[in-house]
């Protein structure tokens, strides 16, 4: 097997705070491989931005990474000083955020501030790099580049700035990008060219893309493997035909089962009860169990191992690595 | 963008003609100068041909109408105590409480802004704090109090700087500036200092605030993550973005540095225009009231249009606003 871009193993997250210090990541491994794309889905609060985040070094305190390690093509970046991890962050790994209304400087040019963005990683010269701004605008489907690229943010629409936030992101050619949540503040027509925009854009540079999302249409569309995400740990992750069609942990199953069919008769979706457990109280075991149907005692006390299910690597009590054969 | 600016010149130019309604009334409500300005044995013939000779005598409007022409030419009347022209009394004063207010502005916003960055930067650290509690003893102070604490310890204990005065001025043709000689400049410390302590605290206070909002913005989260440097995130990116109000807050303080210099010029006697007002209520010496009135908002209105117009040159949103309304 080739070297993945990005090897995550056992990471931990901690935020101190007065009370106590919680874990909102606790130990989450996964790997992505080049050109591939790795959904990650779960509610709010399951930790799936602050993976994002931990990845690119961006955990601010009162958070640290308290554990684990992560490596980008095969060198260790989770204990890098902050001017190496900033020289990393950009040229290695780009990050797409959320909100593209919000994301772009308001006062600068975004000319500006993509050349600014290629000057910092490369020794490219101002001309230059106003050609390379040019033609990756162009790249990512603005249309007349060479006239938008003195345009400021707001005279761009949504969909389009969050292209010109695509086009900062990838604008030193990075090994990994990060997206978290690029579509949420989206139209739905803006956001399905989005998608494959990111998409084309994986595939022709072979870059490895991390989506964290929690629309399952987005993964189920877009994405080669998906992990699902729940209180700070990979409940399930796999092949994304697998982990859609045929999900093994109870969580996400009943994930699975909320997404509504266009095709699907007049059957009821099925909802997960509860809310998922707040950071201050994770209850001991599984942190699904007071919501999982299928629970038995033993998730009340002992916290499940990942075990390996065919192509897919599941946390539940319910699959033991003896019984994989049987199941 | 031009029709942006007529429309707020003709906005200013209506201010200004309010403000000249209320410095013309004052000379109907303010008493009688003429009293002030004879002995008690002065015969009423004689009072009258003063009353005559001020145009004191002519009904209202006409002393309007003539009050109006006159002040568009900057002729202000004569000054009851002095029995000189306003205008070139004002005029020589003009030089000493503008440089004072530059210098305390500069002052301001030099300092406040350092200050400002470097306590939202390193919050936590010792200095910052300190700023923030020297701040608070800025904003609470009252101005004439600081300047007796700064004359008590440096003019009267160490004596290393004069108490009063402007010091040997230079004349540049009509303008006459202390900033060419030693002695100038060291008259001018203590003033400075003392008209700027609370624009430079309320600047520092609104830079600190200001920034530590801005950097928790989605786009110094993306700068970061584009792998900026940090020098190019704080003073580039995070900066820019927090002078906007400051410009305007600044840009207001200065037309309330000039009117209120009117304190600071009395505690160091300082030869400008606060003082002659001052001295100008004592002696209820309208024309030179009205006159600085009309002064003081002349610089208030000029500043808030030149305001308004440095806003859309910083910031490019506003000026997609402006264009698209006009």
């Amino acid at each position: 097997m080739t070297q993945p871009v990005l090897s995550v193993r056992n990471l931990e997250v901690e935020f101190a705070t007065r009370r106590a210090t919680l874990r909102a990541i606790n130990g989450v491994s996964f790997d992505i491989a080049k050109g591939e794309v790795l959904g990650v889905v779960g509610e709010s609060g399951a930790g799936k931005s602050v993976t994002g985040l931990a990845v690119i070094g961006l955990i601010d305190p009162p958070g640290r990474i308290s554990g684990g390690q992560i490596e980008l093509s095969g060198t260790r970046i989770d204990q890098l000083p902050p001017e190496e991890i900033r020289r990393v962050r950009g040229k290695r790994i780009g990050m797409i955020f959320q909100d593209p209304l919000t994301s772009l400087n308001p006062l600068y040019r975004i000319g500006d501030q993509i050349i600014e963005t290629i000057r910092t990683h490369t020794s490219l010269s101002e001309s230059a790099a106003r050609q390379r701004a040019i033609d990756l605008l162009a790249e990512v489907g603005i249309p007349a580049p060479e006239k938008r690229i003195d345009g400021y943010p707001h005279e761009f629409s949504g969909g389009m700035r969050q292209r010109v936030v695509i086009a900062l992101a990838i604008c030193a050619e990075p090994e990994l990008i990060i997206a978290d949540e690029p579509t949420t503040a989206l139209d739905v027509s803006v956001q399905a060219q989005i998608i494959a925009l990111i998409k084309r854009l994986g595939r022709d540079h072979g870059t490895a893309v991390m989506l964290v999302t929690h629309d399952m249409g987005v993964i189920a569309e877009t994405c080669d493997r998906v992990a699902v995400m729940y209180s700070g740990r990979i409940a399930e992750i796999g092949p994304v035909q697998d982990v859609v069609r045929n999900p093994l942990h109870p969580y996400a199953k009943g994930l699975m089962g909320a997404i509504p069919t266009l095709a699907g008769e007049d059957k009821r979706l099925v909802q997960i009860p509860g809310s998922m457990p707040r950071l201050s109280a994770i209850p001991p075991g599984c942190p699904f169990n007071p919501r999982c149907a299928l629970a038995f005692d033993r998730c009340r006390v002992e916290r499940p191992e990942p075990v390996r299910h065919g192509a897919q690597s599941v946390a539940c009590h319910l699959f033991e690595p003896a019984k994989e054969t049987a199941a | 963008m031009l029709a942006f600016t007529l429309r707020r010149i003709l906005q200013a130019i209506g201010v200004m003609l309010a403000v000249g309604v209320i410095a013309f009334a004052m000379f109907r409500f303010a008493g009688d100068p003429v009293n002030q300005m004879v002995s008690i044995d002065t015969s009423a013939a004689q009072r009258a041909e003063i009353r005559h000779s001020l145009g004191l005598d002519d009904p209202v409007l006409v002393q309007f109408a003539h009050y109006f022409i006159n002040a568009l030419q900057f002729k202000f009347g004569v000054s009851y105590q002095f029995r000189l022209p306003v205008s070139s009394l004002l005029a020589e004063r003009m030089p000493a409480t503008l440089e004072l207010a530059i210098c305390a502005t500069l002052l301001a916003m030099v300092a406040g802004i350092l200050m400002g960055v470097y306590s939202a930067l390193r919050r936590d650290t010792i200095l910052a704090k300190l700023f923030q509690a020297v701040s608070l003893i800025g904003i609470s102070l009252p101005t004439f109090l600081i300047g007796i604490l700064l004359i008590y310890l440096f003019a009267v204990t160490l004596g290393w700087l004069p108490s009063f005065g402007r010091g040997e001025v230079v004349k540049l043709g009509w303008w006459s500036t202390g900033l060419l000689t030693v002695s100038g400049w060291k008259a001018i410390i203590m003033p400075a200092i003392t008209l700027g302590l609370f624009q430079m605290t309320l600047i520092m206070r609104l830079v600190r605030a200001e920034m530590l909002e801005v950097l928790r913005t989605d786009y110094i989260r993306f700068a970061r993550a584009r792998g900026l440097t940090t020098r190019a995130i704080h003073f580039g990116h995070a900066l820019k973005n927090t002078l906007v109000p400051v410009i305007t807050v600044a840009g207001l303080q200065f037309g309330s540095v000039i009117a209120f210099s009117i304190i600071t010029e009395t505690v160091f006697q300082w030869p400008g225009m606060g003082l002659l007002f001052v001295q100008a209520v004592q002696n209820v010496d309208i024309p030179i009231m009205a006159a600085y009135l009309l002064m003081v908002s002349l610089i208030f209105v000029t500043i808030n249009l030149v305001v308004d117009i440095l806003y859309t040159v910083v910031d490019p949103r506003l000026r997609a606003t402006v264009s698209r309304a006009t």
